[in-house]
């Protein structure tokens, strides 16, 4: 169950274009899986919360929480700018976290730019579960490469792709999922990251049979349920298309469900969608 | 310790803070982070007779101190609402005040039909402000007659004991003249009042930022707007209730909104912001009324107009 706090600022620490924060949330920490987020509340002058995947939860300070940030935005570089001590208003934990398999299995996971964040403390469990884990990390330069010695650390192999070939093969994280998904061996995907690579990821997923789990990346006001801005079209168990809250149904969404390339549409057939009209 | 209930049109409500509509979904969602039953009620979202998907994404800008939004009216349906929403309502002994929505003016006659036979509804909200598709899209709210049109049908359908609250839109010439028409037509209160229809444009792409174009201008930056729209409705319909709501976040704003005339508020977008905004805001006003002398928040209602406090 979700809850709101007062979170005191632990850490704040640049690691290349992004920050890690860590801040104390004793009873909330617990509850984390992979895949959950975060909604903080940052200064006055913006209403409202931003939400961040959670990238760790650890035992410092009775139960604390890491989450990676990109300041590109006033809230983003407000938030950056806290110190050790400094209070934060908190919701967490939020959303809807990835699933894991009820038996060993070989798993991809692939993150494009922070969006790799949620996936660290993922491959953990799932190895800790015998299933073995593929990291495949993408961004477009190396500056906004993160977590590659992570990713080393917590998995069996790791690839690294950039748009412009400063580290890593040049390309995208499609090209060594390909491969990887052609051995025929691999039957799960992990994804999160911006809304193109993630149906990139869906649709390679989806034609060599892997089941791709996605965390979406849409904008929210609330992040609790309440002001339907995140919604996106979702097709349920019924064959019936809804927009449907990313922050309570999902974030993470099996990749077959969505449909990406009508994200930021209402689809004709979805649910309550206006009649085509002939005037 | 002052009496936090209040009598709105003959109904009493546990407390002088609701929640507003568009902004708590149907109450549940929550349900972790306050006692619902501790506040007036839940205004629910304007449900409509059919299911609806509303409008495609961007559905939200944040503005200087405020929000733009353009839902468009996303639900499940009067039936859904009855079988999952009010019922859950009921179930967990919150009061539901409940918004209604239509295209046209027998829609909202319709609604109100299908919610006369049910137990569990304290008050109708009639969300007015929405496009009427017999009038070229022309919103309800900004038209003597189709609004007195849609109040007097869902009058003509709502049992006595059910009072109705006209939801009023600033963008109008006088909110006045629209406040009595509807007065008239047997609204027994005032909801005021909704958003104002703003805009953003992207500067890189120079096209409008929300997939509706336009969208509603809600939180802090439209208070001003609001505590004036209260003011006048009150001047002009003194004996009707009001609703006051309009960038809420505190007991003090709170406090404005009676002075203006309001006999109650509701929280809405500062929600967002902290999810039990509704309950902290009711604690801080009651505080406030009982530094300030006041027995009941009755009292306080109006205050402004006969001088203040001495």
């Amino acid at each position: 169950m979700s809850s709101q706090a007062d979170a005191e600022v632990l850490s704040v620490r640049r690691e290349g274009e992004y920050y890690h924060l860590s801040f104390a949330a004793p009873g909330i920490a617990d509850g984390f899986r992979p895949g959950h987020f975060v909604a903080i509340a940052v200064d006055d002058a913006h209403i409202l919360r931003r939400a961040f995947s959670i990238r760790s939860a650890s035992t410092k300070a009775g139960g604390a929480l890491q989450i990676i940030v990109s300041p590109k935005g006033p809230g983003t570089q407000w938030l950056v700018r806290r110190r050790p001590g400094d209070i934060l208003n908190v919701i967490a934990p939020l959303g809807q976290p990835f699933r894991l398999p009820t038996a060993p299995v070989a798993c991809v996971l692939v993150g494009g730019g922070y969006g790799v964040a949620p996936l660290f403390e993922l491959a953990s469990q799932l190895r800790a579960r015998g299933s073995t884990v593929d990291i495949i990390v993408g961004a477009g330069d190396t500056a906004r490469l993160y977590g590659v010695v992570e990713a080393r650390r917590v998995s069996d192999a790791v690839f690294v792709t950039t748009d412009d070939g400063s580290s890593g093969e040049r390309g995208r994280v499609t090209d060594p999922l390909r491969r990887i998904l052609a051995l025929g061996r691999h039957k799960a995907v992990y994804a999160c990251g911006p809304m193109g690579m993630l149906r990139a990821v869906a649709e390679a997923s989806a034609e060599f049979g892997a089941a791709a789990q996605c965390a979406v990346e849409e904008s929210m006001a609330c992040g609790v349920g309440v002001c339907m801005t995140c919604v996106l079209p979702v097709i349920g168990e019924d064959g019936v298309t809804r927009m449907v809250r990313s922050c309570t149904d999902g974030p993470v969404f099996f990749g077959d469900r969505v449909r990406w390339s009508e994200v930021g549409t209402v689809p004709a057939g979805t649910l309550g969608a206006p009649e085509p009209r002939d005037d | 310790m002052i009496d936090p209930s209040v009598t709105l049109a003959g109904v009493r409500f546990n407390g002088p803070a609701f929640t507003a509509s568009g902004c708590a979904a149907a109450g549940k969602e929550l349900r972790n982070y306050f006692d619902l039953t501790e506040i007036g009620g839940v205004v629910t979202k304007s449900i409509m007779l059919r299911p609806r998907s509303g409008r495609p994404t961007p559905r939200m800008v944040e503005t200087p101190s405020g929000m733009l939004n353009s839902i468009g009216l996303q639900g499940p349906g009067v039936e859904s609402f009855l079988a999952n929403d009010l019922a859950w309502l009921r179930d967990n002994g919150v009061t539901a005040v409940v918004s209604i929505a239509g295209e046209t003016v027998d829609e909202f006659g319709q609604l109100a039909r299908i919610l006369r036979n049910e137990s569990g509804i304290a008050a109708l909200e009639v969300n007015i402000s929405c496009p009427n598709v017999e009038s070229r899209g022309q919103v309800f709210a900004c038209d003597v007659m189709s609004a007195s049109g849609v109040i007097h049908q869902v009058r003509r359908n709502t049992n006595s004991s059910v009072p109705i609250f006209a939801k009023l839109s600033p963008d109008v010439t006088s909110i006045a003249e629209i406040a009595v028409a509807c007065r008239n037509a047997g609204a027994d209160g005032f909801s005021v009042m909704n958003t104002t229809l703003g805009m953003a444009i992207d500067t890189q792409t120079l096209r409008p930022i929300l997939g509706g174009v336009t969208g509603g201008l809600s939180g802090p930056a439209i208070r001003p707007l609001a505590v004036r729209c209260v003011w006048q409705v009150h001047q002009a319909v003194p004996d009707a209730p009001i609703l006051g709501m309009g960038g809420i976040a505190s007991g003090a704003d709170a406090l404005q909104f009676l002075a203006a005339g309001a006999s109650a508020v509701e929280v809405g977008t500062m929600t967002f912001n902290e999810p039990s905004a509704p309950a902290r805001v009711q604690r801080e006003l009651l505080a406030l009324l009982e530094q300030r002398g006041f027995g009941s928040v009755a009292e306080a209602v109006g205050i402004g107009h006969r001088g203040g406090l001495a």
